[in-house]
Protein backbone atom coordinates (compact mmCIF):
# COMPACT_ATOMS: atom_id res chain seq x y z
CA UNK A 1 0.00 0.00 0.00
CA UNK A 2 1.40 3.26 -0.66
CA UNK A 3 2.01 6.11 1.86
CA UNK A 4 -1.01 8.40 1.30
CA UNK A 5 -3.13 6.10 1.27
CA UNK A 6 -4.36 6.65 4.77
CA UNK A 7 -4.61 10.44 4.33
CA UNK A 8 -7.27 9.70 1.70
CA UNK A 9 -9.03 6.92 3.47
CA UNK A 10 -9.56 9.81 6.39
CA UNK A 11 -10.23 12.35 3.89
CA UNK A 12 -13.10 10.34 2.33
CA UNK A 13 -14.19 9.69 6.46
CA UNK A 14 -14.26 13.40 6.99
CA UNK A 15 -16.77 14.14 4.06
CA UNK A 16 -18.70 11.04 4.84
CA UNK A 17 -19.14 12.60 8.26
CA UNK A 18 -19.80 16.34 7.18
CA UNK A 19 -22.68 14.81 4.56
CA UNK A 20 -24.19 12.92 7.19
CA UNK A 21 -24.15 15.62 9.55
CA UNK A 22 -26.64 17.32 7.13
CA UNK A 23 -28.83 14.50 7.49
CA UNK A 24 -28.66 14.38 10.98
CA UNK A 25 -29.39 18.33 11.21
CA UNK A 26 -32.60 17.74 9.24
CA UNK A 27 -33.51 14.92 11.24
CA UNK A 28 -33.22 16.42 14.79
CA UNK A 29 -35.27 19.49 13.18
CA UNK A 30 -38.23 17.45 11.71
CA UNK A 31 -38.33 15.22 14.83
CA UNK A 32 -37.63 18.42 17.43
CA UNK A 33 -40.57 19.96 14.99
CA UNK A 34 -42.75 17.50 15.30
CA UNK A 35 -42.62 16.45 18.84
CA UNK A 36 -43.60 21.08 19.63
CA UNK A 37 -46.49 20.35 17.01
CA UNK A 38 -47.75 16.98 18.68
CA UNK A 39 -50.12 18.48 21.35
CA UNK A 40 -51.69 21.03 18.50
CA UNK A 41 -51.18 17.77 16.04
CA UNK A 42 -53.18 15.88 18.45
CA UNK A 43 -56.11 18.33 19.13
CA UNK A 44 -56.51 19.08 15.71
CA UNK A 45 -55.20 16.73 13.12
CA UNK A 46 -54.95 17.46 9.22
CA UNK A 47 -57.94 19.60 10.13
CA UNK A 48 -55.53 22.22 11.34
CA UNK A 49 -55.05 23.01 7.41
CA UNK A 50 -58.61 24.18 6.74
CA UNK A 51 -59.23 26.04 10.25
CA UNK A 52 -59.87 29.54 9.85
CA UNK A 53 -59.55 30.40 13.45
CA UNK A 54 -56.72 32.09 14.93
CA UNK A 55 -57.84 33.23 19.25
CA UNK A 56 -54.95 32.45 21.84
CA UNK A 57 -57.16 33.54 24.86
CA UNK A 58 -59.45 30.93 23.69
CA UNK A 59 -56.98 28.15 22.87
CA UNK A 60 -58.50 27.96 19.60
CA UNK A 61 -56.23 27.73 16.67
CA UNK A 62 -56.53 26.67 13.05
CA UNK A 63 -53.89 27.45 10.51
CA UNK A 64 -55.72 27.98 7.27
CA UNK A 65 -55.03 32.02 7.17
CA UNK A 66 -51.09 31.83 7.45
CA UNK A 67 -51.09 29.11 4.90
CA UNK A 68 -52.87 30.84 2.88
CA UNK A 69 -51.15 34.11 3.25
CA UNK A 70 -47.80 32.02 3.22
CA UNK A 71 -48.98 30.42 -0.60
CA UNK A 72 -50.52 32.99 -2.00
CA UNK A 73 -47.87 36.09 -0.99
CA UNK A 74 -45.39 33.38 -2.39
CA UNK A 75 -47.24 32.98 -5.98
CA UNK A 76 -47.81 36.55 -6.52
CA UNK A 77 -43.84 37.08 -5.78
CA UNK A 78 -43.05 34.28 -8.05
CA UNK A 79 -45.54 35.61 -11.16
CA UNK A 80 -43.79 39.19 -10.61
CA UNK A 81 -40.46 38.17 -10.38
CA UNK A 82 -39.91 35.07 -12.42
CA UNK A 83 -40.75 37.13 -15.93
CA UNK A 84 -38.80 40.29 -14.84
CA UNK A 85 -35.54 38.19 -13.81
CA UNK A 86 -36.05 36.75 -17.17
CA UNK A 87 -35.81 40.14 -18.74
CA UNK A 88 -33.49 41.29 -16.53
CA UNK A 89 -31.20 38.29 -17.41
CA UNK A 90 -31.51 38.51 -21.19
CA UNK A 91 -31.09 41.86 -21.69
CA UNK A 92 -27.56 41.59 -19.45
CA UNK A 93 -26.46 38.12 -21.35
CA UNK A 94 -27.91 39.40 -25.04
CA UNK A 95 -29.14 42.66 -25.50
CA UNK A 96 -27.10 45.38 -23.43
CA UNK A 97 -24.41 47.33 -24.51
CA UNK A 98 -20.74 45.92 -22.99
CA UNK A 99 -20.17 49.62 -20.91
CA UNK A 100 -24.01 48.82 -19.31
CA UNK A 101 -23.61 45.11 -18.16
CA UNK A 102 -21.31 45.13 -15.22
CA UNK A 103 -23.00 48.32 -13.36
CA UNK A 104 -26.49 47.10 -14.01
CA UNK A 105 -25.64 43.72 -12.89
CA UNK A 106 -24.38 44.65 -9.97
CA UNK A 107 -26.95 47.34 -8.85
CA UNK A 108 -29.13 43.45 -9.51
CA UNK A 109 -27.08 41.76 -6.72
CA UNK A 110 -26.59 44.87 -4.85
CA UNK A 111 -30.61 44.86 -4.14
CA UNK A 112 -30.38 40.83 -2.61
CA UNK A 113 -27.74 43.03 0.26
CA UNK A 114 -30.83 45.65 1.44
CA UNK A 115 -31.52 43.72 4.61
CA UNK A 116 -35.67 42.59 4.58
CA UNK A 117 -36.62 45.29 7.54
CA UNK A 118 -35.46 47.94 5.44
CA UNK A 119 -38.09 46.50 2.26
CA UNK A 120 -40.27 46.20 5.23
CA UNK A 121 -40.42 49.74 6.16
CA UNK A 122 -39.50 51.13 2.26
CA UNK A 123 -43.48 48.95 1.87
CA UNK A 124 -44.87 50.14 5.06
CA UNK A 125 -44.07 53.73 4.72
CA UNK A 126 -43.75 54.15 0.93
CA UNK A 127 -44.85 51.85 -1.12
CA UNK A 128 -48.25 51.08 0.65
CA UNK A 129 -49.88 54.12 0.16
CA UNK A 130 -48.80 54.57 -3.49
CA UNK A 131 -50.20 51.24 -4.16
CA UNK A 132 -53.48 52.02 -2.33
CA UNK A 133 -54.16 54.69 -4.17
CA UNK A 134 -52.50 54.19 -7.47
CA UNK A 135 -53.22 50.37 -7.98
CA UNK A 136 -55.57 49.21 -5.98
CA UNK A 137 -58.45 52.08 -5.93
CA UNK A 138 -58.93 52.20 -9.46
CA UNK A 139 -58.17 47.99 -9.97
CA UNK A 140 -61.38 48.12 -7.19
CA UNK A 141 -63.70 50.17 -9.43
CA UNK A 142 -62.45 48.30 -12.67
CA UNK A 143 -63.17 45.09 -10.87
CA UNK A 144 -66.31 45.92 -9.30
CA UNK A 145 -68.54 44.18 -11.56
CA UNK A 146 -66.21 40.83 -13.23
CA UNK A 147 -66.78 37.79 -10.83
CA UNK A 148 -63.29 36.57 -10.14
CA UNK A 149 -61.69 39.51 -10.04
CA UNK A 150 -64.29 40.94 -7.95
CA UNK A 151 -63.68 38.54 -4.92
CA UNK A 152 -60.10 38.90 -5.05
CA UNK A 153 -59.80 42.61 -4.74
CA UNK A 154 -62.66 43.61 -2.55
CA UNK A 155 -62.29 45.23 1.10
CA UNK A 156 -60.37 48.25 2.09
CA UNK A 157 -57.92 49.37 0.03
CA UNK A 158 -55.19 50.39 2.14
CA UNK A 159 -52.05 49.14 1.19
CA UNK A 160 -51.81 46.75 3.60
CA UNK A 161 -52.29 42.94 2.66
CA UNK A 162 -51.53 39.74 0.61
CA UNK A 163 -51.00 41.73 -2.36
CA UNK A 164 -48.49 44.09 -1.17
CA UNK A 165 -46.92 41.83 0.41
CA UNK A 166 -46.47 39.05 -2.64
CA UNK A 167 -45.03 42.50 -4.34
CA UNK A 168 -42.21 43.15 -1.96
CA UNK A 169 -41.67 39.56 -2.03
CA UNK A 170 -40.94 39.93 -5.50
CA UNK A 171 -38.79 42.49 -5.43
CA UNK A 172 -36.65 41.00 -2.98
CA UNK A 173 -35.97 37.51 -4.91
CA UNK A 174 -35.71 39.39 -8.19
CA UNK A 175 -31.84 39.64 -7.32
CA UNK A 176 -31.90 35.80 -6.65
CA UNK A 177 -33.50 34.89 -9.84
CA UNK A 178 -32.00 37.13 -12.10
CA UNK A 179 -28.26 36.44 -10.83
CA UNK A 180 -28.77 32.65 -11.47
CA UNK A 181 -30.60 33.00 -14.40
CA UNK A 182 -27.65 35.65 -15.93
CA UNK A 183 -25.00 32.93 -15.07
CA UNK A 184 -27.01 29.95 -16.30
CA UNK A 185 -27.03 31.83 -19.71
CA UNK A 186 -23.41 32.97 -19.80
CA UNK A 187 -22.40 29.65 -20.02
CA UNK A 188 -24.44 28.69 -22.58
CA UNK A 189 -21.83 27.27 -25.37
CA UNK A 190 -21.23 30.19 -27.96
CA UNK A 191 -21.55 27.69 -30.65
CA UNK A 192 -24.73 26.39 -29.79
CA UNK A 193 -26.66 29.64 -29.66
CA UNK A 194 -24.43 30.66 -33.00
CA UNK A 195 -26.01 27.59 -34.21
CA UNK A 196 -29.66 28.45 -34.17
CA UNK A 197 -29.13 31.79 -35.15
CA UNK A 198 -27.28 30.51 -38.05
CA UNK A 199 -30.64 29.22 -39.76
CA UNK A 200 -32.54 32.05 -38.89
CA UNK A 201 -33.18 32.19 -35.97
CA UNK A 202 -34.39 35.81 -33.64
CA UNK A 203 -32.48 36.78 -30.25
CA UNK A 204 -36.23 35.94 -28.81
CA UNK A 205 -36.46 32.42 -30.31
CA UNK A 206 -32.65 31.56 -29.51
CA UNK A 207 -33.51 31.92 -26.40
CA UNK A 208 -36.32 30.60 -25.82
CA UNK A 209 -36.35 27.53 -28.38
CA UNK A 210 -32.31 27.07 -27.80
CA UNK A 211 -30.91 28.48 -24.19
CA UNK A 212 -33.85 28.24 -22.06
CA UNK A 213 -34.03 24.03 -22.58
CA UNK A 214 -30.16 23.65 -22.65
CA UNK A 215 -30.37 25.69 -19.42
CA UNK A 216 -33.76 24.48 -17.84
CA UNK A 217 -32.23 22.82 -14.48
CA UNK A 218 -29.91 26.02 -13.69
CA UNK A 219 -33.25 28.66 -13.98
CA UNK A 220 -35.68 25.72 -12.56
CA UNK A 221 -32.56 25.90 -9.38
CA UNK A 222 -32.80 29.80 -9.49
CA UNK A 223 -36.48 30.45 -9.64
CA UNK A 224 -36.72 27.69 -6.59
CA UNK A 225 -34.17 29.76 -4.75
CA UNK A 226 -36.49 32.30 -4.99
CA UNK A 227 -39.31 30.91 -3.85
CA UNK A 228 -37.70 29.22 -0.59
CA UNK A 229 -36.53 33.09 0.34
CA UNK A 230 -40.58 33.93 -0.55
CA UNK A 231 -41.78 30.82 1.53
CA UNK A 232 -39.60 31.97 4.34
CA UNK A 233 -38.87 35.44 4.03
CA UNK A 234 -39.91 36.85 7.81
CA UNK A 235 -40.09 40.49 8.63
CA UNK A 236 -40.55 42.46 5.50
CA UNK A 237 -43.53 40.30 4.78
CA UNK A 238 -44.74 41.38 8.89
CA UNK A 239 -44.58 45.29 8.04
CA UNK A 240 -46.88 44.82 5.01
CA UNK A 241 -49.14 41.75 5.60
CA UNK A 242 -51.18 43.80 8.58
CA UNK A 243 -51.44 40.52 10.73
CA UNK A 244 -54.57 39.76 10.97
CA UNK A 245 -55.34 36.36 11.79
CA UNK A 246 -58.74 35.80 10.87
CA UNK A 247 -59.69 35.74 7.09
CA UNK A 248 -62.93 37.51 6.41
CA UNK A 249 -62.43 36.63 2.23
CA UNK A 250 -59.46 35.49 -0.33
CA UNK A 251 -59.03 39.10 -1.37
CA UNK A 252 -55.71 40.21 -2.00
CA UNK A 253 -56.65 43.28 -0.43
CA UNK A 254 -56.99 41.96 2.76
CA UNK A 255 -54.92 42.50 5.53
CA UNK A 256 -53.82 39.15 6.51
CA UNK A 257 -51.00 36.72 7.76
CA UNK A 258 -48.13 34.21 6.72
CA UNK A 259 -46.56 31.64 8.73
CA UNK A 260 -43.36 32.71 9.23
CA UNK A 261 -45.09 36.71 10.08
CA UNK A 262 -47.48 34.47 12.57
CA UNK A 263 -44.35 33.19 14.45
CA UNK A 264 -41.92 36.41 14.59
CA UNK A 265 -45.65 38.11 16.19
CA UNK A 266 -46.32 35.22 18.50
CA UNK A 267 -43.98 33.13 19.45
CA UNK A 268 -41.69 35.12 22.27
CA UNK A 269 -45.50 35.75 24.06
CA UNK A 270 -46.71 32.59 23.96
CA UNK A 271 -47.48 30.44 26.43
CA UNK A 272 -46.35 26.75 27.21
CA UNK A 273 -49.43 24.64 25.90
CA UNK A 274 -51.67 24.46 23.05
CA UNK A 275 -51.13 28.14 21.81
CA UNK A 276 -47.07 27.19 21.71
CA UNK A 277 -47.45 23.48 20.07
CA UNK A 278 -50.10 25.14 17.26
CA UNK A 279 -47.26 27.78 16.60
CA UNK A 280 -44.57 25.27 16.15
CA UNK A 281 -47.27 22.81 13.80
CA UNK A 282 -47.48 25.78 11.39
CA UNK A 283 -43.46 26.10 11.14
CA UNK A 284 -43.83 22.30 10.57
CA UNK A 285 -45.84 23.00 7.82
CA UNK A 286 -43.51 25.24 6.33
CA UNK A 287 -40.86 22.79 6.52
CA UNK A 288 -43.54 20.53 4.62
CA UNK A 289 -44.30 23.24 2.13
CA UNK A 290 -40.77 23.71 0.92
CA UNK A 291 -40.06 20.37 0.86
CA UNK A 292 -43.21 19.53 -1.71
CA UNK A 293 -42.43 22.71 -3.70
CA UNK A 294 -38.47 20.92 -3.97
CA UNK A 295 -40.26 17.54 -4.81
CA UNK A 296 -42.45 19.21 -7.12
CA UNK A 297 -39.48 20.74 -8.98
CA UNK A 298 -37.27 17.81 -9.33
CA UNK A 299 -40.87 16.16 -10.60
CA UNK A 300 -40.79 18.86 -13.00
CA UNK A 301 -37.64 18.52 -14.28
CA UNK A 302 -37.47 15.12 -14.97
CA UNK A 303 -40.88 15.60 -17.25
CA UNK A 304 -38.63 18.39 -18.88
CA UNK A 305 -35.84 15.60 -19.49
CA UNK A 306 -38.21 13.50 -20.72
CA UNK A 307 -39.29 15.87 -23.69
CA UNK A 308 -35.60 16.30 -24.57
CA UNK A 309 -35.76 13.05 -25.97
CA UNK A 310 -34.80 9.32 -24.94
CA UNK A 311 -30.88 9.10 -24.05
CA UNK A 312 -29.92 5.53 -24.28
CA UNK B 1 0.55 40.61 -50.20
CA UNK B 2 -1.17 43.06 -51.92
CA UNK B 3 -4.72 41.82 -53.46
CA UNK B 4 -5.96 44.85 -55.23
CA UNK B 5 -6.68 42.79 -57.98
CA UNK B 6 -9.78 40.74 -57.62
CA UNK B 7 -8.83 37.09 -57.99
CA UNK B 8 -11.30 35.51 -60.16
CA UNK B 9 -10.60 31.62 -61.22
CA UNK B 10 -14.28 30.94 -62.73
CA UNK B 11 -16.73 33.47 -64.16
CA UNK B 12 -19.39 32.57 -62.58
CA UNK B 13 -19.27 33.40 -58.91
CA UNK B 14 -21.90 32.81 -56.20
CA UNK B 15 -20.39 34.96 -53.81
CA UNK B 16 -17.67 37.83 -54.57
CA UNK B 17 -16.17 39.45 -51.96
CA UNK B 18 -14.51 42.98 -52.43
CA UNK B 19 -12.14 45.09 -50.45
CA UNK B 20 -13.27 43.07 -47.02
CA UNK B 21 -11.76 44.46 -43.89
CA UNK B 22 -12.46 43.00 -40.21
CA UNK B 23 -11.86 44.46 -37.17
CA UNK B 24 -11.82 42.92 -33.73
CA UNK B 25 -12.66 46.28 -31.91
CA UNK B 26 -9.09 48.21 -33.02
CA UNK B 27 -7.22 45.14 -34.28
CA UNK B 28 -7.49 44.27 -37.63
CA UNK B 29 -7.65 41.06 -38.82
CA UNK B 30 -8.63 41.38 -42.31
CA UNK B 31 -7.03 43.29 -45.17
CA UNK B 32 -8.56 44.39 -48.24
CA UNK B 33 -10.17 40.71 -49.24
CA UNK B 34 -11.00 40.11 -52.72
CA UNK B 35 -12.30 37.15 -53.59
CA UNK B 36 -14.75 35.12 -55.82
CA UNK B 37 -16.48 31.68 -54.70
CA UNK B 38 -17.60 29.66 -57.76
CA UNK B 39 -21.41 28.45 -57.96
CA UNK B 40 -21.32 24.48 -57.02
CA UNK B 41 -18.00 22.95 -55.76
CA UNK B 42 -16.19 23.13 -52.66
CA UNK B 43 -13.46 25.83 -51.64
CA UNK B 44 -11.41 25.49 -49.36
CA UNK B 45 -9.67 28.52 -46.95
CA UNK B 46 -6.20 27.08 -45.79
CA UNK B 47 -3.61 29.17 -43.71
CA UNK B 48 -1.77 29.18 -40.07
CA UNK B 49 -4.06 29.67 -36.81
CA UNK B 50 -5.24 33.05 -36.20
CA UNK B 51 -4.97 34.25 -40.36
CA UNK B 52 -8.48 34.95 -40.48
CA UNK B 53 -10.04 31.73 -42.26
CA UNK B 54 -12.70 31.54 -39.68
CA UNK B 55 -13.18 35.45 -39.47
CA UNK B 56 -13.77 35.45 -43.22
CA UNK B 57 -16.53 32.73 -43.09
CA UNK B 58 -17.97 34.41 -40.07
CA UNK B 59 -18.49 37.59 -42.37
CA UNK B 60 -20.41 35.54 -44.97
CA UNK B 61 -23.14 35.13 -42.94
CA UNK B 62 -22.86 38.14 -40.68
CA UNK B 63 -22.38 36.58 -37.43
CA UNK B 64 -19.89 38.28 -35.96
CA UNK B 65 -23.12 41.01 -35.58
CA UNK B 66 -23.58 39.15 -32.57
CA UNK B 67 -20.49 40.34 -30.83
CA UNK B 68 -20.64 44.40 -30.35
CA UNK B 69 -17.13 45.52 -31.01
CA UNK B 70 -16.70 43.37 -34.57
CA UNK B 71 -17.11 44.95 -37.67
CA UNK B 72 -16.70 44.57 -41.28
CA UNK B 73 -15.92 47.13 -44.09
CA UNK B 74 -16.80 46.66 -47.51
CA UNK B 75 -19.05 44.01 -49.80
CA UNK B 76 -19.90 40.80 -49.95
CA UNK B 77 -22.34 39.79 -52.64
CA UNK B 78 -24.79 37.24 -52.79
CA UNK B 79 -26.34 36.73 -55.98
CA UNK B 80 -25.62 40.96 -57.03
CA UNK B 81 -26.32 41.65 -53.51
CA UNK B 82 -24.35 43.15 -51.40
CA UNK B 83 -24.93 41.67 -47.78
CA UNK B 84 -23.42 43.75 -45.49
CA UNK B 85 -25.33 46.39 -46.32
CA UNK B 86 -28.77 44.64 -47.12
CA UNK B 87 -32.02 46.05 -45.45
CA UNK B 88 -33.20 42.72 -45.32
CA UNK B 89 -33.90 40.72 -42.03
CA UNK B 90 -30.68 39.32 -40.55
CA UNK B 91 -32.48 36.23 -39.99
CA UNK B 92 -33.59 36.04 -43.26
CA UNK B 93 -29.65 36.38 -45.15
CA UNK B 94 -28.47 33.95 -42.33
CA UNK B 95 -31.58 31.27 -43.73
CA UNK B 96 -29.91 31.49 -46.70
CA UNK B 97 -26.15 31.00 -45.81
CA UNK B 98 -26.01 27.64 -43.54
CA UNK B 99 -23.24 27.16 -41.12
CA UNK B 100 -21.37 23.98 -39.22
CA UNK B 101 -19.16 24.76 -36.49
CA UNK B 102 -15.82 22.65 -35.17
CA UNK B 103 -17.96 21.10 -32.48
CA UNK B 104 -21.05 19.45 -32.94
CA UNK B 105 -24.09 21.60 -31.64
CA UNK B 106 -26.91 19.56 -30.90
CA UNK B 107 -29.59 21.14 -29.62
CA UNK B 108 -31.11 20.17 -26.34
CA UNK B 109 -34.32 18.23 -28.32
CA UNK B 110 -34.65 15.00 -30.29
CA UNK B 111 -32.96 14.07 -33.07
CA UNK B 112 -36.43 14.70 -35.51
CA UNK B 113 -36.78 18.40 -33.56
CA UNK B 114 -32.82 19.09 -34.48
CA UNK B 115 -34.15 18.99 -38.09
CA UNK B 116 -37.20 20.16 -37.63
CA UNK B 117 -36.09 23.86 -35.73
CA UNK B 118 -35.02 25.32 -38.35
CA UNK B 119 -37.51 24.47 -40.49
CA UNK B 120 -40.22 25.57 -38.81
CA UNK B 121 -39.09 29.15 -38.47
CA UNK B 122 -39.91 29.65 -42.14
CA UNK B 123 -41.30 26.65 -43.03
CA UNK B 124 -44.94 26.14 -42.05
CA UNK B 125 -45.52 22.24 -43.02
CA UNK B 126 -47.86 19.47 -42.33
CA UNK B 127 -47.26 16.89 -40.27
CA UNK B 128 -46.63 14.23 -42.74
CA UNK B 129 -44.41 16.95 -44.92
CA UNK B 130 -42.34 17.52 -42.04
CA UNK B 131 -41.31 14.02 -41.90
CA UNK B 132 -40.49 13.98 -45.87
CA UNK B 133 -38.60 16.66 -44.68
CA UNK B 134 -36.55 15.34 -42.17
CA UNK B 135 -35.88 12.35 -43.71
CA UNK B 136 -34.74 13.83 -46.82
CA UNK B 137 -32.06 16.09 -44.59
CA UNK B 138 -31.13 12.97 -42.77
CA UNK B 139 -30.52 11.07 -46.21
CA UNK B 140 -28.90 14.11 -47.70
CA UNK B 141 -26.43 13.94 -44.83
CA UNK B 142 -25.85 10.24 -45.03
CA UNK B 143 -27.47 9.83 -41.19
CA UNK B 144 -30.78 8.40 -41.92
CA UNK B 145 -30.38 4.36 -41.75
CA UNK B 146 -28.38 5.03 -38.84
CA UNK B 147 -31.24 7.25 -36.87
CA UNK B 148 -34.40 6.38 -38.67
CA UNK B 149 -35.39 3.98 -36.17
CA UNK B 150 -34.57 6.13 -33.17
CA UNK B 151 -35.77 9.72 -34.03
CA UNK B 152 -37.24 10.46 -30.64
CA UNK B 153 -34.15 10.28 -28.88
CA UNK B 154 -31.81 13.04 -27.88
CA UNK B 155 -29.78 14.60 -30.09
CA UNK B 156 -27.24 14.18 -27.41
CA UNK B 157 -27.52 10.39 -27.66
CA UNK B 158 -25.71 10.29 -30.96
CA UNK B 159 -21.64 9.67 -31.20
CA UNK B 160 -19.53 12.91 -32.02
CA UNK B 161 -19.52 12.35 -35.98
CA UNK B 162 -23.20 11.20 -35.92
CA UNK B 163 -24.17 14.49 -34.10
CA UNK B 164 -22.07 16.58 -36.48
CA UNK B 165 -24.37 14.64 -39.60
CA UNK B 166 -27.17 15.83 -37.67
CA UNK B 167 -25.87 19.77 -37.49
CA UNK B 168 -25.36 19.36 -41.14
CA UNK B 169 -28.36 17.56 -41.49
CA UNK B 170 -29.93 20.70 -39.65
CA UNK B 171 -28.76 22.75 -42.24
CA UNK B 172 -29.53 21.37 -44.98
CA UNK B 173 -33.18 21.04 -44.03
CA UNK B 174 -33.25 24.42 -44.71
CA UNK B 175 -32.31 24.62 -48.01
CA UNK B 176 -29.53 27.61 -48.01
CA UNK B 177 -27.81 28.54 -51.28
CA UNK B 178 -24.37 28.54 -49.63
CA UNK B 179 -22.84 25.84 -47.04
CA UNK B 180 -20.35 27.15 -44.97
CA UNK B 181 -18.04 24.62 -42.70
CA UNK B 182 -16.09 25.94 -39.88
CA UNK B 183 -13.20 23.38 -39.48
CA UNK B 184 -16.39 20.82 -39.57
CA UNK B 185 -13.99 17.96 -38.47
CA UNK B 186 -11.90 18.82 -36.25
CA UNK B 187 -13.38 17.49 -32.94
CA UNK B 188 -13.85 13.82 -34.84
CA UNK B 189 -12.09 10.59 -35.09
CA UNK B 190 -10.54 9.54 -38.31
CA UNK B 191 -13.87 7.32 -39.57
CA UNK B 192 -16.25 10.30 -38.93
CA UNK B 193 -14.09 12.09 -40.88
CA UNK B 194 -13.93 10.23 -43.72
CA UNK B 195 -17.23 9.74 -43.80
CA UNK B 196 -17.87 13.76 -43.74
CA UNK B 197 -15.52 14.07 -46.24
CA UNK B 198 -17.99 11.81 -48.51
CA UNK B 199 -20.60 13.99 -47.55
CA UNK B 200 -19.15 16.92 -48.76
CA UNK B 201 -18.14 15.45 -51.97
CA UNK B 202 -21.99 14.44 -52.06
CA UNK B 203 -23.09 18.14 -51.41
CA UNK B 204 -21.15 19.94 -53.70
CA UNK B 205 -23.38 18.98 -56.57
CA UNK B 206 -26.24 20.92 -55.11
CA UNK B 207 -24.73 23.25 -53.19
CA UNK B 208 -21.60 25.70 -52.99
CA UNK B 209 -19.49 24.85 -49.70
CA UNK B 210 -16.85 27.15 -48.18
CA UNK B 211 -14.97 24.59 -46.12
CA UNK B 212 -12.04 25.99 -43.44
CA UNK B 213 -9.78 23.73 -42.88
CA UNK B 214 -6.57 23.12 -40.67
CA UNK B 215 -5.52 20.04 -42.73
CA UNK B 216 -3.96 20.61 -45.77
CA UNK B 217 -4.54 17.12 -47.08
CA UNK B 218 -8.57 17.34 -46.43
CA UNK B 219 -8.14 20.43 -47.85
CA UNK B 220 -6.69 18.63 -51.26
CA UNK B 221 -8.78 15.78 -50.78
CA UNK B 222 -12.33 17.43 -50.76
CA UNK B 223 -11.94 21.15 -52.17
CA UNK B 224 -12.37 22.05 -55.90
CA UNK B 225 -10.67 25.28 -55.10
CA UNK B 226 -8.39 26.41 -52.63
CA UNK B 227 -7.61 30.18 -50.79
CA UNK B 228 -4.36 30.29 -49.19
CA UNK B 229 -4.35 33.06 -46.67
CA UNK B 230 -1.89 34.78 -43.95
CA UNK B 231 -2.08 37.40 -41.41
CA UNK B 232 -5.25 38.45 -42.79
CA UNK B 233 -4.30 38.62 -46.37
CA UNK B 234 -5.43 36.47 -49.01
CA UNK B 235 -2.31 35.36 -50.66
CA UNK B 236 -3.13 33.25 -53.54
CA UNK B 237 -6.29 32.15 -54.42
CA UNK B 238 -7.01 29.14 -57.26
CA UNK B 239 -7.93 25.99 -58.14
CA UNK B 240 -6.94 23.14 -55.82
CA UNK B 241 -4.88 21.32 -58.10
CA UNK B 242 -2.91 24.62 -59.10
CA UNK B 243 -2.52 25.62 -55.75
CA UNK B 244 -1.12 22.20 -54.43
CA UNK B 245 1.29 21.35 -57.24
CA UNK B 246 2.21 24.65 -59.20
CA UNK B 247 1.60 27.49 -56.30
CA UNK B 248 2.09 31.20 -58.23
CA UNK B 249 3.64 32.13 -55.17
CA UNK B 250 6.56 31.52 -52.82
CA UNK B 251 4.32 31.70 -49.65
CA UNK B 252 2.20 29.13 -50.66
CA UNK B 253 4.64 26.46 -51.58
CA UNK B 254 6.40 27.31 -48.39
CA UNK B 255 3.14 26.93 -46.40
CA UNK B 256 1.67 23.64 -49.13
CA UNK B 257 5.46 22.14 -48.84
CA UNK B 258 5.73 22.45 -44.79
CA UNK B 259 8.69 24.68 -44.82
CA UNK B 260 6.56 27.02 -42.50
CA UNK B 261 3.21 26.77 -40.71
Amino acid sequence: MRQNAWTDRAFALMVHGAALLTLAALLGIVLSLFMGAWPAIQEYGFSFFVRNAWDPPREDFGGLVMIYGTLMTSLIALVIAVPVSFGIALFLTELSPRWLKRPLGSMVELLAAVPSIVYGMWGLMVFGPVLAKYVQQPLQSLCAHVPILHTLTQGPPVGIGILSAGIILSIMIIPFIASVMRDVFEVTPPLLKESAYGLGSTTWEVIWKVVLPYTKTGVLGGVMLGLGRALGETMAVTFVIGNMSQLSSISLFEPANSITSALANEFAEAAPGLHQSALIYLGLILFLITFAVLTFSRLLLMRLKGREGKRV
Amino acid sequence: MTNTQTQRPTPNAKLIIRNLNFYYGKFRALHGINLEIPDKGVTAFIGPSGCGKSTLLRTMNRMFELYPDQRAEGEILLDQENLLTSKQDVALIRARIGMVFQMPTPFPMSIFDNIAFGVKLFENLSRIEMEERVEWALKKAALWEEVKDKLTQSGASLSGGQQQRLCIARVIAIKPELLLLDEPCSALDPISTARIEELIAELKKDYTVVIVTHNMQQAARVSDYTAYMYLGNLVEFGATEQIFFKPAKRETEDYITGRFG
